[in-house]
């Protein structure tokens, strides 16, 4: 857990509004407004605004609690592509829930499809990047259809033509820094999921002993541990740098990290939990369904290898030491 | 508990480090080939570490009184991963450099400092571990060599086995019984500090299975002690061997052994006109797990310049840094025979060959891997 004075703030606020019990309602009815409410009165979505324009001035690695900490609640609104957007669009942000598309296509009629949109049920605008522009647009004028399997936020999203009614943002990939917050999301949900797969470990009884005692499911308790606290480090690195912005290669470090590890700590948790794991009224699976969907959201982890090796040989040097040190995490 | 991995940056003081470290290197080693840079830290030259010796970088963390540079952990951490990246010969001293002596800094009495101390900065004191015997391995606990208290100072007998250059080493520190039998466990062990010239040794290169001879057995019969061969405390020596062990498993040294065959490697894509492609996406894997490893290794660093012992994250980082040591030579080479042909210059597949073989020791030094997660779940509270 982290110990700063955000952590323990968004900590309590989620806890009062994002409990697993208010997940599963909200995911039912696609409606989150008490939660949205708590969290936009309590100022944390403006906390990438600048002190000028209103909010709180704070730079990436400020805000990382923040994020990590939705993701141990499997909050289920766009809170960190919201955070995000609010960044860059300042005081003109409107004040409902923003999500990012990741990618967009325009078919012969001149429509506009968004498949499969992190959040796209509970949005109210959406971030779409073509090759001539970006902007923002209301979902309340899309034909929306939920995209994912069960408990899924997802929504596949169609606009017939520009709405008239849409926000310019400036270009930039916008992609990359969606993978970024969900990277750090992930890592949230994955340590909630080692958390309670430890208790669980801790309290489940067989032949006359918790089963955490057997060196089998230790073993399994190690190797997860070792990935949530890999994953952990890698969505930290994903949110260095002093911007409000991620450093592209650090984000791609961080979604490749992520993503790689969250299948086998979720199959690991599921391995442990037995059948009381695979019920809908036990609270893994709202962790473990997330971090499925999360880890393909914005690119799952070959995408990013690919974009991490190309760069790799783009940058001419000799030693992947210095690939490291000089083009990943150079400040 | 384990504690959460911080991201920890160098200081400026230990980059300061880094660009005569890096040039001193080129200039030596340009003319090893890297299939014998790829032996690293199991690479051998005594003259080689003496130079090092000479331009101040061994002994960096001990004070300056004792010859050393009285610098912090992140100053190794830089000479230390230059050292690896590079592929330099470090064998020699890497043990002293970064176990016994601050071993003997830490439990030593004024004279052993005094003694052993500005050796070890010089390179004319090489030490090795003695710590496995042929019953002992992975259950270290049940040591059964042992130093007897007499009136010159303690009779040692017993055999230690796969200790890394005994043969070439001036000086063993061994974990041995002083007290009890094998089945009082962790109590009445002690480290005594052997002179390996004394009469009653007997030291045995193995051959491995690369055809190098670095590890060794290791025979004491009657050995006569001096009484200050004992290091700290004794029956302290399962505590002290502990905190050793903290030293040994944090390195860089558990994540950079098939860094010059990644090198090599990346050497011979750059020679190749592709962009995308599955030789491309596993370059980006590997650098991505280099760069959190490495991350990891340095927030250890941390946690040992800021005065802590992390024995435990130091098992985790060691487990999974190891792995993908491991995994690296795996994959590289499907990569390189993914299409039949391999049009690889002999240098790459003699590296990835020596890597290779050599990966199986990755996960066995310093600690089994499965003592290592049984380290683990003891710090996440299961046993």
């Amino acid at each position: 857990m982290t110990q700063d004075l955000f952590g323990d703030a968004i900590q309590q606020l989620l806890a009062a509004h994002s409990a697993p019990a208010q997940v599963r309602e909200i995911e039912r009815d696609a409606d989150a407004g008490a939660l949205w409410k708590a969290l936009d009165d309590s100022g944390f979505l403006d906390a990438l605004i600048s002190e000028e324009q209103g909010g709180a001035g704070l730079l990436l690695p400020d805000v990382f609690s923040i994020v990590f900490i939705a993701g141990r609640h499997a909050v289920s609104v766009p809170l960190a592509q919201t955070l995000l957007l609010r960044g860059a669009l300042g005081a003109d942000a409107p004040r409902g829930p923003l999500t990012i598309a990741p990618h967009c296509e325009i078919d012969g009629g001149g429509a506009i499809e968004c498949a499969r949109v992190p959040f796209g049920r509970m949005a109210q605008w959406v971030l779409v990047e073509t090759e001539q522009q970006t902007r923002l647009l209301p979902t309340a004028q899309a034909q929306l259809t939920a995209s994912g399997g069960y408990g899924s936020l997802d929504a596949d999203l169609r606009w017939q033509a520009w709405p008239d009614e849409s926000l310019s943002l400036p270009p930039s990939d916008w992609k990359t820094q969606a993978a970024n917050m969900t990277a750090a999301l992930m890592a949230g949900a994955m340590e909630r999921v080692f958390e309670m797969t430890i208790t669980y470990a801790n309290e489940r009884k067989q032949f006359g002993k918790a089963i955490g005692k057997q060196q089998a499911i230790q073993q399994q308790l190690s190797v997860m541990a070792e990935q949530v606290f890999a994953a952990r480090l890698a969505a930290r690195i994903g949110f260095d740098g002093a911007s409000t912005m991620a450093v592209p290669q650090r984000a791609a470090i961080a979604k490749e990290r992520t993503s790689a590890a969250a299948p086998e700590v979720c199959a690991i948790a599921h391995a442990v939990h037995g059948a009381m794991g695979f019920t809908e009224e036990y609270d893994l699976q709202l962790f473990t369904r997330r971090l499925h969907e999360w880890r393909m959201a914005y690119g799952a982890e070959s995408e990013w290898r690919r974009r991490l090796g190309a760069a790799a040989l783009r940058s001419g040097q000799a030693r992947s030491l210095d690939i490291v040190r000089e083009q990943i995490m150079a400040r | 508990m384990i504690e959460t991995f911080e991201l920890a940056t160098l200081p400026a003081e230990a980059e300061a480090l880094r660009p005569a470290v890096r040039s001193f290197l080129s200039e030596a080693l340009a003319d090893v080939p890297a299939d014998v840079r790829a032996r690293s830290w199991m690479g051998f030259d005594a003259g080689f570490s003496r130079a090092l010796a000479e331009r101040g970088w061994i002994g960096l963390t001990l004070p300056k009184p004792y010859g050393g540079a009285g610098l912090d952990a992140y100053a190794r951490f830089v000479v230390a991963e230059e050292l690896l990246a590079a592929g330099a010969p470090v064998s020699a001293h890497w043990i002293a450099d970064r176990q016994s002596g601050p071993l003997i800094l830490k439990y030593g009495t004024d004279a052993q400092r005094e003694f052993y101390l500005p050796r070890i900065c010089r390179a004319e004191a090489f030490f090795c571990i003695g710590m496995s015997e042929p019953n002992s391995g992975s259950d270290l606990a049940s040591v059964a060599s042992r130093a007897v208290r007499n009136e010159r100072g303690w009779l040692l007998n017993g055999q230690k086995i796969w200790t890394t250059n005994a043969y070439r080493s001036h000086y063993m520190i061994a974990l041995v019984r002083t007290s009890g039998e094998s089945s009082d466990r962790h109590r009445g062990l002690s480290q005594v500090i052997v002179d390996l010239s004394l009469p009653g040794i007997t030291v045995r290169p193995i051959r491995d299975l690369t055809g190098d001879e670095h590890f060794c057995e290791v025979f004491f019969d009657n050995v006569q002690l001096a009484n200050d061969a004992l290091i700290g405390a004794e029956g302290g020596g399962w505590e002290q061997v502990t905190a050793e062990l903290a030293f040994e498993r944090s390195g860089p040294e558990r994540v950079y052994s098939s860094l010059v065959l990644l090198d090599e490697w990346l050497a011979y894509l750059q020679s190749r006109a592709q962009t995308d492609g599955p030789d491309i996406a596993l370059l980006g894997q590997l650098i991505a797990q280099l760069c959190v490893l490495r991350a990891m290794t340095l927030s250890v660093t941390q946690k040992l310049a800021e005065g802590g012992s992390p024995a435990v994250e130091a098992a985790l980082v060691k487990d999974l840094g190891t792995s993908f040591e491991q995994q690296l030579p795996v994959l590289i080479a499907d990569a390189l025979a993914a299409d039949g042909a391999c049009d690889a210059r002999p240098q790459l597949i003699k590296t990835l060959a020596y890597i290779t073989q050599m990966s199986p020791s990755f996960s066995l030094r310093g600690g089994t891997r499965e003592i290592l997660r049984g380290m683990i779940a003891r710090g996440l509270g299961l046993r």
